[in-house]
């Protein structure tokens, strides 16, 4: 068994800084995702307000070029790498291991590992404005302008910071998996999940096929632009289109990343909130899988002005439309799914039904990039800018809005206030699309995307104004949900385990959960469980509540939550806070800024050398520490 | 998975599933990743096999040192699987002497890269030279770092099992080093075809 190194004290460990910094608690990392995403959230909004204020007007002067192409590059890094993923994870930590039944995520530590190494990778990538300046070669830093730059170690920051990010996503992705495929509660057989705990495999697995790709695609960028290799070096042969090819095979399947857990989490609302099963489930968890492989085969629909040639771009076109299907069959499986229900229109579920109606939208406009001579046009106009903002924010952003609102109860024990959810919801949506409807336009006019400015006269001016007057709405918005966050925390309504009656295993156990989730591992008999625990069904098909259910065997009695002094709480090993995984990931980091500053010389080499040694300390320590300490 | 009906148990090692496979099913996701890893290094490699400018090609590779060195580094897959199987057996102290050969067939095999790198360069092939000097080193450059890296991790082993801090149940056990050390070896031998053999 394990050793004891240390006395064990639970309950003097769980409040305070050093509890968060040590913890290995699926929930706890959860909420540090979830923090640590709306921070960055925050800030990216900070820098797409810059953004729509510089273009408010033609000729704009609050920022240069330069610092334009800097607050650009880094919004699209922030909002992907930052905050939506982040975002995702931070559902997923907290949610898999309730919705399965699990206790905690397969590896606790490396899950804290990923969560450090995500957070300072960000803030390191920050810290490119201190010295000489952010990446300023658009998200997709295209070879050779990405490479050309040598005397700014600008975009060495993108390299490494997206390389060390792409890590802690790796190690985030594997974890799910591991998690999933071996510690499902009892009877919870594959096509018993919950369809966002299917989102999630089917994102992890994206992930970890994907990430390698551009990996070796930011290697390259980052050897050609210190150590003279040629990859993309076209004077001498290199190919820059290749890194278009490296960067899209993982970009792709990437914005399936961003969208699939949203997808996930609507599929969780929409039954609950229609008090209907899911229509179609396995047509759904089928398509989420469609969606996935597919996913991999259109990366060049992004590159149809590159030049492929005319077969390259008809088999791809035809692979783009081909993904429309199995998306389109969710969408008419949401719709089924409300289709006759009694609607809750809570909070949660207006901003699903703004997910679908916005993905839509984005959807189609999507749609129209497949079809190669309409893209040629579109190509790098606002009408791209348009059509992923309606995906990414119409449906990933309120997606993941729905998901705060719905678990937000489960998170805190105190439910978010209906009525300002509601103002929340109504001017985010407004705002969004005065924002984002009218660069439709813009893009079909010809304005280019990734432009510091433009000339007055051009037909631009007036969308221009309504784009940004909505994106301050959108900013309005956001406060007002902080100020709902605020207040509700403090003295919002109890929320009780089941706040919106659920249909899935998170909701059996108290609000917040204990540390060990379930005082009993449950037993799983169905597809939604717990709502087949709560109703039987009536000659006409109908759901009837059960009348012994409350206080009945098969809940798990909550009030007792983990402090059943002398029951069985205490048979159950949790494993113990550690400090080597934050160790580890600073280190990590340390060895990426060491990388950035290597052709300054010794400052790169002393940074690469300090952070071999820290990260040596961490990851040592870590193999020499038994997971759970004894507790005697 | 356990099957339904099982009986609900209160310890969460009983119903969850061996701690092994766990850790296996990660470390072949792993695996997975690092499959695609070197899926893109040798397309690039495949993109440049010509691009060679005015430096040397594959002309001067020399196949028969290469091949050598190649069969080192296959026959430490053996070594391993020897390793592995004295452990599953419990033989700590046999299995200590296959680990440390596996790790000194996989330092021959570094060794032998790092000669072979040399020549190169006193032949004129540098990561500078032409792309595909760029996209041998990077490619080989690669798998060597992964042959270091299953070299620390052999040692490692055979350091925790002298100290007798090392169980089946430790994060890093001998099972999980060895899926990671043949499927370095697997990615040689593409490596050795695609690039050396395909070249003639």
């Amino acid at each position: 068994m394990a050793v004891a190194t240390r006395e064990q004290a639970p309950a003097a460990a769980d409040r305070g800084l050093w509890s968060w910094i040590t913890t290995v608690d699926h929930k706890r990392i959860g909420i540090m995702y979830a923090v640590a995403a709306f921070i960055f959230f925050l800030i990216g909004g900070f820098e797409a307000l810059l953004i729509r204020t510089q273009l408010a007007q033609p000729n704009g002067t609050v920022l240069s070029a330069e610092a334009y192409n800097q607050i650009f590059t880094m919004h699209g890094l922030t909002m992907v790498f930052a905050v939506i993923m982040p975002i995702a994870a931070a559902f997923q930590n907290y949610f898999v291991p309730l919705q399965i039944g699990a206790r905690d995520v397969a590896f606790p530590r490396i899950n804290a590992f990923a969560f450090w190494l995500f957070f300072f990778s960000a803030l390191f990538l920050y810290t490119s404005f201190l010295f000489g300046g952010a990446p300023d070669g658009a998200w997709v830093g295209y070879a050779p302008l990405s490479t050309q730059l040598t005397e700014y170690v600008r975009m060495d920051y993108y390299s490494v910071g997206a390389q060390l990010l792409g890590v802690a996503s790796l190690a985030g992705s594997i974890n799910f998996i591991a998690t999933i495929f071996t510690m499902r509660a009892p009877g919870m057989s594959l096509m018993r999940m919950p369809v966002f705990v299917w989102m999630t495999v089917v994102t992890s697995f994206l992930l970890i096929l994907s990430l390698p790709v551009i990996g070796v695609g930011l290697w390259q960028m980052l050897f050609d632009r210190n150590f003279g290799t040629l990859f993309y070096a076209a004077q001498a042969q290199g190919d820059p289109l290749l890194w278009q090819h490296l960067f899209w095979i993982f970009g792709h399947p990437e914005v399936y990343v961003l969208i699939l857990p949203a997808m996930g989490i609507v599929s969780e609302i929409l039954p609950v909130m229609s008090r209907k099963p899911l229509f179609g489930y396995a047509f759904v968890v089928f398509s989420g899988i469609a969606i996935g492989f597919l996913g991999f085969g259109v990366w060049a629909h992004h590159m149809f002005t590159a030049g492929l040639g005319p077969v390259a771009e008809a088999g791809f076109g035809l692979a783009t439309m081909l993904i429309a299907i199995p998306t389109g069959v969710k969408i008419f499986n949401w719709i089924g799914t409300t289709w006759g229900g009694r609607l809750k229109l809570t909070t949660p579920m207006l901003f699903s039904l703004g997910f679908i109606s916005m993905f839509v939208i984005g959807g189609l406009s999507g749609v129209t990039h497949s079809i190669v001579p309409a893209d040629t046009q579109q190509h790098d106009s606002y009408y791209i800018v348009a059509h992923f903002h309606y995906v990414l924010f119409g449906g990933a952003v309120l997606g993941y809005m729905a998901g705060a609102y719905y678990w937000f109860p489960k998170w805190t024990g105190k439910m978010l206030s209906e009525t300002i959810g509601k103002w929340h919801f109504w001017i985010t949506l407004i705002g969004f699309n005065l924002t984002f409807a009218p660069q439709h336009i813009l893009g079909l006019d010809g304005m280019p995307r990734r432009t510091y400015r433009y000339d007055a006269g051009l037909g631009w001016d007036g969308w221009n104004m309504m784009s940004t007057i909505g994106s301050y709405l959108i900013a309005v918005g956001v406060l007002v949900f902080i100020w709902n966050i605020i207040r509700s925390w403090r003295n919002g309504e109890p929320a009780g385990n089941d706040p919106w009656d659920g249909r899935t295993l998170e909701w059996t156990t108290s609000s917040p959960p204990p540390v060990h989730n379930f005082d009993e591992v449950p037993v799983v008999h169905h597809v939604d469980d717990f709502w087949y625990r709560k109703y039987g069904v009536d000659e006409e098909g109908r759901a009837v509540k059960m009348p012994e259910v409350s206080g009945g065997a098969l809940t798990v009695d909550t009030d007792s939550g983990g402090e059943d002094a002398d029951g069985d709480a205490h048979d159950i090993h949790m494993p113990s806070p550690s400090y080597f995984p934050i160790i580890a990931s600073l280190g990590v980091v340390t060895i990426g800024a060491g990388l950035v500053f290597i052709s300054s010389g010794a400052i790169g080499f002393a940074l690469l050398a300090l952070g071999a040694i820290v990260s040596l300390w961490g990851f040592m320590g870590w193999a020499g520490e038994p997971i759970t300490k004894e507790a005697h | 998975m356990v099957s339904e009906g099982a009986v609900v148990d209160h310890d969460f090692e009983d119903t969850g599933n061996p701690i092994h496979r766990v850790r296996k099913t990660a470390m072949w996701a792993f695996l997975g990743s690092e499959a695609f890893f070197f899926g893109a290094m040798i397309s690039t490699f495949l993109l440049y096999r010509n691009t060679i400018g005015d430096g040397p090609g594959a002309d001067i590779f020399n196949i028969p040192f290469t091949s050598a060195s190649s069969f080192v580094l296959l026959m430490s897959s053996l070594t391993m699987v020897l390793a592995d199987n004295s452990f599953q057996k419990g033989d700590q102290r046999q299995g200590r002497v296959w680990l440390i050969g596996t790790a000194l067939l996989g330092t021959t095999f570094l060794a032998g890269q790092i000669f072979e790198f040399t020549e190169f360069v006193h032949e004129g092939l540098t990561i500078s030279t032409s792309p595909f000097g760029s996209s041998f080193y990077m490619l080989t450059g690669f798998h060597g770092l992964h042959v270091a890296v299953g070299v620390l991790l052999l040692s490692m082993l055979v350091f925790f099992s002298l100290r007798g801090r090392y169980s089946p149940d430790s994060g890093m056990n001998v099972e999980l080093v060895a899926l990671y050390w043949h499927f370095v070896d697997i990615v040689w031998i593409v490596i050795f075809t695609v690039v050396y053999l395909l070249q003639i």
